[in-house]
């Protein structure tokens, strides 16, 4: 019998050097291969809610307006210019000429009032090709009106000072018309916008490809075309990158980032971003219901170490419920409480919680929840030093949602949660005012609630002037550091390896992935 | 043989209905719902009764289910909530996937465990019997998950011998050979475990079957030992290895779910991990549906095949 197969070798042999036969420069000149943490669930801007499926949607549709490249500070895009009236209610945009979006079809304001009513009316013809989970970043948006071909205006049924962060959110972008009406319910697998790259094919958990846009309004990209692909397991995506399958590596784990960092072949590349990770702590009932309890956990835990060795210098330590990225509204006065357990000590001992019993819910992941498990098991001990006796309870993410959104009353002390928002109201808006309590609809699962801090997040959300808001966002930041209605921990810096070879790639603050600019030799 | 099929078949429906009940409940019972999925942080009461009106996940239970039900019987497998697109264009696109690289393991599998199993029972305790058992023991023991990682560190990190993951290579190829190199590791792997089991039922069948009186007249008669192992013993022992290769069928669909994840192989146990946890029901329901029929006709092929090998079982 051995004898027969001594024949076959050689032919087995060479098979399988065809088959393993060169693989370098996987990735072709020119071409752009980002390795990104999911497949998209849908490329319809008013669709989409993941920033995964954002990172494609920036480089193919553009929005009114936009973020400037590296802030969270707005400039025109597909509006050239705008006006808003003195009582804050109607916003009057002029368009872009001559503009078209890949489909050939002209943008204009019909196309904006398109996007708008689609996504608010629900008797709109196109109302069935969503659900459109985000809308409500417009519900304040009474209508939309077509005031010429390049003049739309939106009307407000209240002052909404958010709406210009808003419209430069991806839930903003502008989609075309022609396209929606099309493909209907299957659009957000054949999208079309205006952007710099346009949409070629979605090959299902294989690849979404966009090519260059020759005609792009604001300079044609240097790239001749980008391709996404989904690689779900961090290692596997390292592995991707280490072997040229990729030239941009997206969410790189911790654990990886060293390794790219002293290697030539890779540059790093990290920004802050609008992003808050904090403990809730329930000041309904239980220790927290007292303001020195909630300070005490905030001297005990040390953050540094958290941020340093836990999330392996991925994130900032946090100083409040509004991120250092959104610069033009951040209170740089209010510093991050200092890592001090005997401080925490003395306040636990003032307040009569010495070795209180504490529930803790935990998330196993979860959007923006970076490392949960060992960051809610590095508080446990870090709490236990000053006598706390924290019990962790670890739940799947969109279980433990259903635990925490409806209140954490009778329940737990204190849980894990993690926001990303495109303007600084979004976060305290919805988790700190009294009328966001779980019962009142909003997010308030821990029940903090401070008059006064209600009255400014109104008055913030009421004001056109930029200055005025971010003088009150100041004051929210300085009264909600001391009252602690949370554990402040850390903002993330969201992080990607790009090869040697790319060039002009950087991370926006808005978490998003603009290419236009990049270029690859 | 044409009625037991039909027969068979037939006996299938109430077992695949029966189970898109129980996945049903389960998805109901857990907590958590698509809106809840789809809106993360944002999921106030207000939001997600407007999404779940949007998708008709207000009206009752029973009314769902049954409304899915009357759509399946006219081939309508329903929208997916996450992926807003039919489930099953979604479900045949990865199931392609999944059949490749399931049906090429369980190639490897069968092949390599009944060549193992078979070659170390006819040594028994001899040196091929040692070397056999050591290294099916250490492919049994071995997670395949970590084993994915270590030969993708090994052939395309350390040597780029092949490529690291994914099905075809995503800037040419697409033809069978950039197929087949994308699907050794992945195969490979999938099927280390099941060689290990397939390897050890046939040497347990083998010895048995070498004991029994007619291999002992088969040799007395003076047959080469060669043509007693493989026309006699071999055949005999066949008949209760092949339903242990429709269980491994089973085995390399269930293990296909997290091979595909190392891997990103787009096929339907990754699709169904995702469908799970983002509670995408209709999805999870057609997958299920699918891998479970799946599941029935290949059992149903390994005892067609029994019963053509073993003459007592053609009754």
């Amino acid at each position: 019998m051995i004898r027969k197969w001594t024949g076959l070798a050689p032919l087995l042999l060479a098979t399988a050097l065809a088959l393993v036969a060169p693989v370098a420069a996987q990735t072709p000149p020119n071409v752009l291969v980002v390795g990104q943490i999911a497949e998209p669930a849908s490329l319809d801007p008013q669709v989409s809610t993941a920033a995964n499926d954002f990172r494609i949607d920036v480089n193919i549709y553009d929005g009114l307006v936009r973020n400037k490249p590296g802030t969270l500070e707005i400039e025109p895009s597909l509006a050239t210019d705008w006006t808003i009236s003195d009582d804050g209610l109607t916003y009057t945009f002029n368009l872009r000429p001559d503009v078209t979006f890949h489909d050939g079809t002209p943008f204009n304001a019909e196309a904006v009032k398109f996007t708008f009513d689609r996504m608010l009316k629900e008797d709109h013809p196109y109302a069935s090709t969503g659900p459109f989970p985000l809308s409500f970043f417009f519900s304040s948006v009474a209508s939309v009106d077509v005031v010429d071909d390049l003049t739309v205006k939106f009307t407000l049924s209240e002052p909404y000072a958010p709406f210009m962060s808003n419209l430069a959110s991806p839930t903003g972008l502008i989609v075309s018309p022609t396209a929606v009406a099309e493909y209907g319910a299957d659009y957000g697998r054949h999208p079309v916008g205006t952007g710099a790259f346009k949409f070629e094919e979605w090959q299902s958990n294989t690849s979404v490809v966009a090519s260059r846009n020759d005609a792009y309004w604001d300079g044609a990209p240097s790239l001749e075309a980008v391709i996404f692909r989904p690689i779900t397991d961090a290692n596997t995506r390292v592995a991707e990158m280490l072997s040229g399958g990729i030239d941009v590596l997206l969410e790189t784990p911790p654990d990886n980032i060293a390794q790219f960092r002293d290697d030539a072949n890779y540059q790093v590349k990290e920004t802050a971003g609008p992003h808050v990770w904090y403990v809730m702590l329930n000041a309904k009932d239980g220790p927290f219901a007292d303001k020195r309890v909630r300070q005490a956990v905030n001297y005990a835990v040390n953050k540094q170490s958290l941020v340093d060795n836990v999330l392996q210098g991925t994130a900032d330590v946090s100083a409040g419920p509004i991120p250092p990225a959104f610069n033009w509204a951040y209170n740089d006065q209010v510093q991050p409480y200092p890592y001090d357990p005997e401080k925490a000590k003395a306040l636990l001992a003032d307040a009569g919680a010495e070795g209180a019993t504490l529930t803790f819910l935990v998330t196993e992941g979860g959007s923006g929840m970076l490392d949960p498990v060992p960051m809610g098991t590095a508080i446990q001990a870090d709490l236990a030093a000053v006598g706390l006796k924290v019990e962790i309870k670890t739940y799947e993410w969109n279980t433990f949602l259903s635990e925490v959104n409806p209140g954490l009353e009778g329940k737990a002390d204190m849980a894990e949660m993690a926001w990303m928002t495109s303007d600084p109201d979004t976060l305290p808006f919805l988790t700190l005012r009294t009328a966001a309590f779980p019962a009142e609809g909003g997010f308030n699962s821990s029940y903090y609630s401070n008059p006064e801090v209600d009255s400014l997040l109104d008055q913030a959300r009421a004001a056109t002037d930029p200055a005025v808001r971010a003088d009150l966002y100041k004051q929210v930041q300085t009264i909600t550091h001391d009252d602690a209605p949370w554990l402040f921990v850390a903002n993330w810096k969201q992080n990607a390896v790009v090869t040697a070879a790319v060039s002009d790639f950087d991370l926006q603050p808005d978490f998003s992935l603009i290419l236009r600019d990049v270029t690859k030799n | 043989m044409g009625s037991y099929i039909a027969k068979r078949v037939l006996a299938a429906i109430p077992v695949i209905l029966g189970l898109s009940i129980i996945v049903f409940l389960v998805m109901k019972l857990i907590p958590g719902d698509p809106a809840q999925a789809l809106l993360g942080s944002y999921a106030t009461p207000d939001n997600v009764a407007r999404i779940n009106r949007a998708l008709g996940l207000d009206r009752s239970w029973p009314e769902q289910y049954f409304i899915w039900v009357g759509n399946l019987l006219q081939g309508d497998f329903g929208r997916s909530y996450i992926l807003n697109r039919p489930v099953l264009d979604e479900v045949l696109e990865r199931f392609g996937a999944t059949l490749i690289l399931a049906g090429a393991s369980l190639v490897i599998c069968s092949v390599l465990g009944i060549l193992a199993g078979t070659a170390s029972a006819v040594r028994q305790f001899g040196w091929t019997d040692r070397i056999v058992t050591f290294f099916v023991l250490i492919g049994i023991s071995m997670p395949a998950f970590w084993l994915g990682l270590l030969f993708i560190l090994l052939f395309a990190v350390q040597w780029r011998l092949l490529p690291a993951s994914g099905m075809y290579a995503v800037y040419g190829g697409g033809d069978l050979l950039d197929l087949l190199r994308h699907l050794i590791l992945p195969a490979g792997t999938l099927a280390i475990v099941a060689t290990g089991v397939v390897a050890r039922l046939t040497r347990a069948a083998m010895l048995e079957v070498l004991r029994q009186d007619f291999v002992r007249t088969a040799r007395a008669k003076g047959l080469d030992e060669r043509a007693v192992i493989w026309r006699h013993a071999f055949r005999a022992a066949l008949v209760s290895v092949i339903p242990v290769l429709g269980i491994q069928a089973g085995f390399v669909l269930g293990g296909a779910v997290y091979i595909e994840t190392v891997f990103q192989w787009p096929g339907l146990g990754q699709m169904l991990v995702k469908a799970v946890s983002t509670r995408d029901l209709l999805l999870v329901q057609g997958g299920v549906l699918v891998a479970a029929t799946v599941y029935v006709l290949v059992n149903l092929l390994a005892d067609v095949a029994q019963a053509t090998l073993d003459p007592r079982l053609k009754a």
